[in-house]
């Protein structure tokens, strides 16, 4: 048994060949960008839904050395994040940060760091849908038959669609993307803002879902092609002259929250990358 | 004759079962069965044999069960064969044997040279898109990706089909019986496909509605010069578009030939019992 911070589980929770399991199918997953492998998602101490396929991903690849960030929604202190860190420390000892730069394996939900990362990281993704075929072929021998003949015909009936109800490509989150010129693949609830960010990028990005017990990656320079019509191309959340009520910045994807006052409250944008946000924050204050 | 044939099918056989010794000698016409009645395996299209000409409509008439369309989803690639050949030739170049294309391979060949029309709307259509989105769905699985000309191509087809464009966004079951057919046919053309294959397109419409069908097919079949093969257990629908008919029961080719000659003159007592139920 390796040693842990607590004794009474082995390093990383899961037994060895339950991680030896996950890693063969994550090597799978690499050589073959894109492709949903089926893996046997064990049962955790958290449910279903709360980010299993990516903790399985996280325990699996973690050593002792590694240095981790969770992040939800950007967040490092929401509910999940602070839950599944804290689970992942007490079961292996790693070291924690919310600096991105400063960490080894970041773990996420619904979002990609704002600040680039680098060739020696890995991001993993909880997935809570893998198959982006499911939004058109609820079907899945069917859809797995048409992931192997590459007949995305449906798929782009799908974003034919949406250009008709809405005017142009207004899928928000999930926006499905071609991998490697071959497959199909969900990009997860991320932004929009973040699928660019997939393509062609220095870091592996893993993805897990462990409801549906699928494990796929995109390796580091791949090509990501998000789905689009020449006349309607893809294009990202951005509206010019919003910026970041705290730190200022007007290219990173904010959210809005309401701010009460005196005055009845107001709507203020802020960076959804908390992290990012602070860091940026302290810089301005150190320079000021 | 000139020989400008675009399909040949050769002795293609499809079962369904284990089979036994007996159960070719057990099924057939002369039988008057499909299935062996000691194992149970149907016999559901043997060793059929038809060419198809360029620019002409072949009728495929029997009753039901006969293997009429067995062999329409074997020529439409959704059926693999147990046996023989389905060789396609495209403007008299080299013939190429369907059957040894892989499952890629064959749905790029249906994509691009096929179409079809089923009798039940649903088969052919999804619900839930649009009718401009079933329709844009041949021309994207042909690659088109400009939005503005696929809705152009989805509306001139609209036109042609006798559909209003301005219904372009409703969806399906907002559509009448005759309107789904005709929504079909606009997605069978869209990739401008060498073969049309029709089935039973026009059963469980009234007798108006079946006319409409017949004249749009007719029509575009004389524009288009269309090759289409059409199966129908309706002699009279036959009988307005096919210039040549087979007739089949119990999986077997009983009879073949112009298509007023079989209906005029009849040889196998099975076609003579069809045409007189059918007078």
């Amino acid at each position: 048994m390796s040693e842990t911070s607590d004794q009474l589980y082995n390093f990383a929770l899961l037994d060895e060949d339950a991680k030896r399991e996950i890693r063969r199918k994550l090597l799978k997953a690499v050589a073959i960008p894109g492709h949903l492998v089926p893996f046997a998602s064990r049962d955790l101490p958290i449910a279903r839904g709360w980010g299993t396929g990516g903790l399985q991903i996280t325990l699996s690849i973690i050593t002792p050395d590694d240095t981790l960030k969770v992040i939800d929604q950007g967040d490092d202190e929401s509910v999940n994040a602070v839950n599944l860190r804290r689970l992942i420390t007490r079961t292996t000892g790693v070291a924690t940060t919310t600096d991105t730069a400063a960490a080894t394996i970041i773990q996420t939900r619904h979002r990609i760091p704002e600040e680039p990362m680098r060739a020696d990281q890995i991001l993993v993704l909880q997935v809570p849908m893998a198959d982006p075929l499911r939004w058109v072929e609820p079907n899945l021998e069917r859809a797995t038959i048409m992931h192997s003949e590459a007949d995305y015909g449906k798929m782009w009936v799908y974003m034919y669609e949406s250009v008709v109800r809405a005017g142009d490509l207004r899928i928000a989150s999930q926006y499905p993307v071609i991998v490697n010129r071959r497959y199909l693949m969900d990009t997860t609830p991320i932004p929009r803002w973040d699928v660019p960010k997939l393509h062609m990028a220095d870091t592996l990005y893993l993805f897990g879902a462990g409801r549906e017990k699928r494990i796929y990656a995109v390796p580091p320079y791949t090509v990501v092609e998000p789905l689009q019509f020449e006349d309607y191309p893809f294009r990202t959340e951005y509206r010019p002259g919003q910026r970041c009520a705290r730190c200022g910045a007007d290219n990173t994807f904010l959210t809005e929250h309401f701010v009460s006052d005196s005055n009845g409250g107001r709507w203020e944008t802020t960076c959804s990358d908390a992290a990012y946000c602070a860091k940026r924050v302290a810089q301005m204050e150190a320079t000021a | 004759m000139i020989d400008d044939w675009i399909l040949r099918v050769e002795q293609l056989s499809k079962h369904f079962g284990p089979t036994c010794p007996d159960c070719r000698r057990l099924t057939g016409p002369d039988t008057g069965r499909s299935q062996c009645p000691r194992c149970g395996t149907v016999w559901a299209c043997v060793e059929a044999n038809l060419q198809l000409n360029a620019g002409e409509v072949l009728g495929i008439v029997g009753e039901s069960g006969s293997g009429k369309s067995t062999l329409l989803q074997m020529i439409y690639l959704a059926l693999r064969p147990d046996s023989g050949h389905i060789w396609y030739r495209d403007n008299g170049g080299p013939p190429r044997d369907l059957t040894t294309l892989d499952r890629y391979e064959a749905r790029l060949f249906r994509n691009t040279k096929l179409g079809i029309v089923y009798q039940r709307p649903e088969l052919g259509l999804n619900m839930r898109f649009s009718v401009g989105g079933n329709v844009a769905e041949k021309l994207l699985l042909a690659e088109w990706r400009h939005f503005g000309r696929i809705r152009a191509r989805t509306a001139e087809l609209m036109v042609k089909t006798e559909l209003p464009p301005e219904r372009i966004d409703d969806e399906p079951p907002t559509f009448s019986g005759g309107m789904l057919q005709r929504v079909q046919i606009a997605k069978a053309l869209a990739s401008r496909p060498s073969l049309l294959l029709l089935d039973e397109i026009t059963s469980g419409l009234d007798v108006s509605v079946q006319a409409r069908v017949l004249d749009l097919l007719r029509r575009i079949q004389w524009e288009d010069r269309i090759t289409m093969l059409l199966v129908s257990h309706d002699l009279g629908v036959v009988r307005q578009l096919a210039r040549r008919t087979i007739v089949m029961k119990n999986g077997h080719i009983v009879e073949a030939g112009l298509t007023d000659q079989i209906l005029e003159d009849p040889q196998h007592p099975y076609t003579q019992l069809l045409v007189s139920s059918a007078l």
